[in-house]
């Protein structure tokens, strides 16, 4: 086997047993983002050096037979909206173009305790609002599956570079299905975590009752291995919590999963839909009881993840001002801006693209007098009653399965005029965030070259359950 | 469909500079979202309570203690502004 082929668990034996050494492995990746990455543009940042000096360091350790933890000396690509201290991290905005980040993140933090090595930042839709990798400011990524197509979003560089084989594995956000429908439309596997269980300490917040952190890998045992160690509460994330490791004795005869009628429905395409159903028959026949269930509100879904996302990202986005970091008019000589409002304006109307603008938009007139009560209370209200459609129907099921996304990766191009075909891309993946339960893409068949993922919902914090049920879609 | 003074409005309470055809852009496009969401109303909130944490989690504490960082970390921070004096950050007139 190749060694850009192996896994994580794969990858740890060669480098214990000395069959290769970490600074191969890492020269191997290096090697092939060179070579491969000009067509695919999942790469913002290569960081060479430090991947090197991190490399060599694992080797040190191996040589003087230490044991090293699961990620030691495993590459991997972080998307450019996690932190990395000293790497510039732009988030995919020119507003953050020159931007170094001060501090790592909460995960980095974990992930280099352990000896990982840092490849580079990958690409993804400015700030992470998109689900095609189109609206990154640096051009769109392609996906590896076929170049004419996109990636998915908003981890599209994350998802390719995993997919592509530049990168062992990958760190992505989630806030509507940024790491499910890449994966999905990558062939790869992709975790959002149940909400607080990784800290987002370090990551740049688009709608922070939203997002999540989670793993992109090729396995479901890698996504675990990355899972275990990058959860847990951070003092420095007061949304995160303790995680109790679920221990259960999973068996599937027996496994009663859950088939929300709501998601087959006219729109999804038709070979999508045959290649899910096998799927489903799939673990029906090792046994699992098929139920089809119920989530009434599923259609109000959208609608009311548009809300409070764009609301919540117009706060958040509040803080670009051109005054403590990143692109600002301030000293622009032509300008010559005379106070601080005009600072404002012209540094968040040049530096902000037409998706990140739009939503900032849609978000500050929710949130804008006489209309709060009518939008954004309204959309939580709404929230409250999806998070309860769920936690009925687990009252009765174990899992629940759908497709992550009702179409097929889309060529490039083809829905990036128009804002609310692209929105419905997220359909079936925006539900999971706002009822902040995990859920995890799996691969699951093609349609001939182009793959397709199942999407495996659990309750909060049985990660477990999801890995150990997805597994059974690997063989 | 909203107007071009209520967009103009909005975007100054965004801190937003539009372009000049972006007035029309956005009355068009936010006016199609906002219908879009309009299917909200169709949901009986009445007696509902507005989901205010995700995991209904409340009251997290921690004792009132600053966490000391190296002087390097604050020395970046400042670095990283475009218009500072000495340790200060520098802003141009409020009027």
């Amino acid at each position: 086997m190749k060694l850009h082929e192996l896994t994580i668990s794969q990858a740890h034996q060669g480098l214990i047993k000395k069959e290769f050494s970490a600074l191969e492995l890492t020269q191997v990746f290096l090697k092939r983002i060179k070579e491969l990455d000009k067509k695919i543009f999942s790469f913002l940042t290569l960081s060479e050096k430090l991947a090197i000096l991190q490399a060599k360091a694992v080797d040190q350790k191996i040589s003087r037979s230490q044991e090293i933890p699961f990620l030691a000396g495993i590459p991997l690509a972080v998307k450019d909206n996690i932190l990395v201290k000293d790497l510039r991290s732009t988030a995919g905005s020119k507003i953050l173009e020159d931007y170094k980040a001060p501090y790592d993140a909460t995960v980095i933090k974990k992930i280099k305790e352990q000896g990982g090595v840092i490849l580079g930042k990958t690409n993804l839709d400015e700030f992470a609002m998109g689900s095609s990798g189109e609206f990154s400011a640096f051009g769109p990524t392609h996906n590896p599956c076929d170049l004419a197509r996109v990636p998915g979003g908003s981890s599209s560089g994350s998802a390719a570079a995993v997919g592509a084989g530049l990168s062992l594995y990958a760190l992505g956000s989630d806030t509507g299905g940024s790491i499910r429908q890449p994966a999905s439309f990558c062939g790869v596997v992709g975790l959002k975590p149940t909400y607080g269980a990784v800290s987002r300490f370090g990551l740049i917040a688009m709608a922070s009752s939203l997002d999540q952190i989670g793993p992109i890998t090729k396995t479901i045992e890698d996504a675990e291995i990355v899972f275990e160690v990058i959860r847990k509460q951070d003092p420095l994330d007061s949304t995160s919590v303790e995680s109790k490791v679920s221990s259960f004795n999973f068996q599937v005869p027996g496994l009663k999963i859950g088939i929300p009628k709501e998601y087959f429905i006219k729109g999804i395409n038709p070979k999508v839909e045959k290649i899910i159903k096998e799927g489903i028959k799939k673990i029906e026949d090792l046994g699992a009881k098929i139920e089809e269930i119920s989530l009434p509100h599923t259609e109000y879904a959208l609608p009311c993840y548009y809300i409070i996302m764009s609301s919540e990202a117009s706060a958040n986005l509040a803080r670009y001002d051109g005054i403590k970091y990143g692109m600002s008019k301030v000293r622009d000589k032509k300008l010559r801006v005379k106070n601080l409002l005009e600072v404002y304006l012209s540094s968040r109307g040049e530096g902000f693209g037409e998706e990140v603008r739009r939503r900032i938009m849609l978000g500050t007139y929710a949130l804008s007098a006489g209309y709060y009560e009518a939008y954004y209370l309204k959309a939580q209200k709404v929230r409250s009653k999806i998070k309860e459609d769920f936690e009925k129907a687990f009252e009765k099921v174990d899992l629940i399965l759908t497709p992550v996304s009702p179409g097929l990766p889309f060529k490039i191009g083809e829905k990036i005029k128009d804002p609310l075909l692209m929105y419905l891309s997220d359909i079936f993946t925006v539900s999971v965030n706002l009822a902040a339960l995990p859920a995890m893409s799996v691969p699951c068949g093609r349609v001939e070259e182009l793959p397709v993922g199942l999407q495996i919902i659990g309750k909060p914090f049985e990660e477990g359950k999801i890995f150990q049920a997805g597994k059974v879609f690997e063989k | 469909m909203i107007s071009k003074e209520e967009v103009k409005h909005i975007a100054k309470l965004a801190r937003l500079e539009l372009g000049p055809k972006e007035v029309e852009k956005f009355r068009k496009e936010l006016s199609e979202i906002l219908d879009y969401v309009k299917k909200l109303n169709e949901v009986n909130i009445e007696k509902v309570k507005p989901t205010t944490h995700p995991l209904g989690i409340e009251n997290i504490f921690r004792e009132d203690k600053a966490a000391p960082q190296p002087v390097e970390m604050s020395n970046d921070l400042i670095e990283a502004a475009p218009e500072k004096k000495e340790r200060y950050i520098r802003v141009k007139a409020v009027l």
